[in-house]
């Protein structure tokens, strides 16, 4: 903690609160009632990696595709690692 | 109608066996025969808690394996008088409890016109503990307000909702109740335990009662009587109180606004009791 908000005592989240948010996370993917059944995780990794690869050399472990679901919504997370920024010369 | 109950949770530690012990106790009191079986072969301890280890004679697995009859095996509660306990074997591998042997346990039970049969799984998700749940009508998931109780227990509705002979079946699915144990309104208004409504959220299933975290559940285990005996205990009376609210007809908002939550608010001590202490 800065001295900063040492002094000004600065709000601090309280520890249950950070456990609810965690928990809010990872509960709807792992019960019964997970997932969404619309989206194709794997399918949509191959597309990006087919599309991106026309353009840049990547290998599938460079995308990394989740879905994250709150209470009331859902974000869906495309992570693009370029190795080497390499245009391919096309 | 007999019904089967079985108290679940995924995690171990958090009360299956103190919450089994305290609900079959708590339906047998209100006039219902009931028969309570421990699932946890080779970790039985149902008989400790209930206070009738050494009574026992024949278990689970000798009347399954055909070495006893159900009746030799079933042992008469010294408490109430209508409640039976089948213990759990002690030596004997996991993989004794088969599901056609359960079955037939369960049906012996129901001819007898056991109105309740409880079932007390071991914990984790292996065997023991699918066994515990495929029979059952109703489920009382107990859950401590921490994270890996939640999230345990999200994983065990998962399991209730594919492996159950009624989601097998695509008949009306298991009941679910949400039962959190072992919680501390103190430490909840403080910020630092996660309170009843944020473990509900999260899980999603029907509030059945919360039991506050209480010394007197050691007390009551030391002497192997079922916490729900202990009179004047503010446990026994939230038991009590859950056991009412499983009886009774209507959706979980009128069972809640019949027989509301207790010992969930904190009260902060005063000036004087700080100074002069007490409990």
């Amino acid at each position: 903690m800065s001295l900063l908000s040492l002094i000004f005592g600065e709000k601090k989240k309280t520890t249950a609160a950070i456990a609810k948010e965690r928990l809010g996370l990872i509960i709807t993917h792992e019960g019964g009632k997970s997932g969404q059944p619309g989206i194709d995780l794997k399918a949509l990794q191959q597309e990006l990696l087919d599309v991106i690869s026309k353009y840049v050399h990547i290998s599938k472990e460079d995308i990394k595709v989740e879905l994250e679901k709150n209470a009331n919504l859902e974000v869906l997370e495309v992570s693009i690692t370029i190795p080497e920024a390499q245009p391919k010369t096309a | 109608m007999s019904k089967v109950v079985v108290i679940t949770s995924g995690k171990g530690g958090v009360g299956k066996t103190t919450t089994s012990a305290a609900i079959a106790s708590g339906l047998a009191l209100r006039g219902h025969k009931t028969a309570v079986i421990d699932f946890d072969v080779g970790l039985r301890n149902l008989d400790l808690i209930m206070g009738c280890e050494r009574r026992v004679v024949y278990d689970f697995v000798n009347v399954i394996q055909g070495d006893a009859r159900l009746s030799q095996a079933l042992i008469k509660d010294k408490q109430c008088e209508n409640l039976y306990i089948l213990p759990a074997s002690q030596t004997r591998d996991k993989d004794a409890l088969t599901e056609e042997g359960v079955e037939e346990v369960i049906d012996q039970l129901r001819q007898m016109d056991f109105e309740f049969i409880v079932c007390d799984s071991p914990a984790g998700i292996e065997h023991g503990a699918v066994m515990a749940l495929t029979f059952a009508d109703e489920a009382i998931i107990t859950t401590n307000p921490e994270v890996s109780s939640v999230r345990d227990s999200d994983r065990i509705i998962g399991i209730l909702q594919s492996k159950s002979r009624r989601a097998q079946k695509g008949d009306e699915p298991v009941k679910e109740h949400l039962l959190i144990t072992r919680y501390s309104p103190r430490r909840v208004a403080e910020g630092e335990m996660l309170s009843y409504q944020d473990v509900q959220e999260l899980l999603r299933i029907p509030l059945i009662g919360v039991i506050p975290e209480s010394e007197a559940v050691l007390q009551a285990s030391n002497q192997g009587m079922p916490a729900i005996h202990l009179k004047g205990s503010d446990v026994a009376e939230a038991y009590a109180d859950v056991v009412a609210r499983f009886l009774e007809e209507g959706s979980n908002e009128e069972v809640l606004a019949k027989r509301p939550l207790r010992f969930v608010d904190y009260e902060k001590p005063g000036l004087i009791k700080r100074i002069f202490g007490g409990k």
